[in-house]
């Protein structure tokens, strides 16, 4: 009986719930961590790689890590399929944007559409909701650097510090204890990596787990999105610390 | 046989339009307004084939007035520059494009005055100043000798009565005098020039 709501998306049950957007949510639930903090010179945004397997080639490339256009970029959680779609037309209606006004366009516009999408997808029938949450993460001239986190739903929101994906609720908690409203960019990556090893199931950290990136601002003005590479994570999770600290917790 | 004519100077846009609403051989109208304000710091003259005029005008504004209450700001000069020569070039790739002519201007958030001209094609220019149609022969020299960078208000409602004295002088019709409007940071006013 219980499947008689669930099967399509736009059906409401007795209750007034809609299932399938609800087990889209719980599917980020299950999906790696990713976790953005806002500091007042920049935003890290970290995130968990789940390795299936030894034999898989481990090319550089990121698989959740993305730059949307010349100020923003995103993290994401849930089924990269999916999120492959939506970061696709993110950027094609970015290219849109730029070419009708001649600027880039202000990040909550971006959030703003692609959560339109996704809203589509909960209310018209037939299709499944986008099994994707996304960390945005960018500048603009009117509201500085922002942070914002969507959902299945199709609601978006901002935030200092947010975590998406599996374990959100412990990540969030540590976050809300550790975020200070002076953090610096530095202090931003090492709390953001600090509270990934906290959350994550695997024992120890590495570049093959991890995924990183930042939003900056260069010397002369300009934004500066940044993916990190291996071996730069490897280098930043010697210095953060973070490795000596899990060691210890054991 | 329209006159179109903007100056843009250091804190301000001039905006200069005929009176006359003419049809053929005819004047219909003398008191006839070739204006229209896009937003409060933000403004358009436009010239062409009449209505496709107004019908373009109102397209824009409309759209300009649609961005405001989406995004929760005001469109500035620049993205509405490139929005209407988008809109432009776009119309002149469909089957019936408009043919339209338009100054574009207002003034930023800084208090610097905007200017720039658009024709139906969608050949965009920004510029100091700028004039469409007849009316350029008769200005540009003028404009040319006497503009300066950073022109006070003064100075430039000044240098426009030159030009009214030029076309009045000059133009083999009678135009019904210049409507004159300026665009600044406290928004849109016209004058009595």
């Amino acid at each position: 009986m219980s499947r008689r709501y669930d099967s399509r998306t736009t059906i409401f049950s007795p209750e007034g719930r809609l299932y399938q957007v609800e087990y889209a949510l719980e599917a980020i639930n299950h999906a790696g961590t990713a976790i953005g903090i806002m500091a007042k010179d920049g935003i890290a945004i970290v995130a968990e790689r789940k390795v299936t397997s030894k034999l898989l080639e481990q090319d550089s490339s990121a698989e959740k890590m993305y730059i949307l256009n010349e100020n923003t970029l995103c993290g994401v959680a849930g089924m990269t399929a999916d999120a492959g779609i939506l970061i696709n037309y993110i950027r094609e209606s970015s290219q849109e944007y730029l070419k009708i006004y001649n600027k880039e366009p202000p990040l909550e516009h971006i959030v703003k559409h692609v959560c339109n999408l996704k809203q589509g997808y909960t209310q018209y029938g037939g299709l499944r909701p986008f099994g994707v949450s996304f960390l945005f993460a960018g500048y603009d001239d009117r509201f500085g650097f922002q942070l914002y986190t969507s959902n299945p739903s199709g609601n978006y929101s901002g935030w200092k510090a947010t975590s998406i994906g599996a374990n959100n609720s412990s990540a969030q908690t540590i976050l809300k204890q550790e975020y200070k409203d002076d953090l610096d960019l530095e202090d931003a990556k090492k709390l953001a990596l600090k509270v990934l090893s906290k959350t994550t199931d695997s024992t120890k950290l590495t570049s093959e787990k991890v995924e990183f990136s930042t939003v900056s601002l260069a010397s002369n003005g300009h934004v500066q999105l940044k993916i990190w590479k291996p071996e730069e994570i490897d280098k930043l999770l010697q210095e953060s610390g973070v490795l000596e600290d899990t060691e210890e917790d054991k | 046989m329209d006159i179109i004519l903007g100056i843009r100077l250091k804190e301000s846009t001039l905006f200069a339009t005929s009176k006359a609403f003419t049809r053929g051989i005819s004047v219909l109208k003398a008191t006839d307004d070739k204006t229209i304000d896009l937003n409060t710091h933000n403004m358009m003259a436009y010239t062409g084939e009449s209505g496709d005029t107004t019908q373009f005008a109102e397209h824009i504004k409309a759209n300009v007035q649609l961005f405001g209450l989406r995004e929760g700001y005001d469109m500035e000069s620049s993205e509405i520059a490139s929005f209407v020569r988008n809109q432009l070039a776009t119309s002149l790739r469909s089957r019936k494009p408009y043919q339209v002519q338009v100054l574009i201007g207002g003034a930023n958030n800084e208090g610097e005055g905007f200017l720039s001209m658009i024709d139906y094609l969608g050949t965009r220019c920004d510029l100091p100043y700028a004039a469409h149609g007849y009316a350029a022969f008769y200005t540009m020299s003028l404009l040319d000798h006497h503009y300066k960078d950073d022109i006070s208000l003064d100075d430039g409602l000044r240098l426009l009565k030159l030009c009214e004295e030029e076309l009045t002088k000059r133009m083999p019709m009678d135009f019904k005098g210049l409507n004159v409007k300026i665009v600044d940071k406290e928004g849109i006013r016209t004058i009595d020039f």
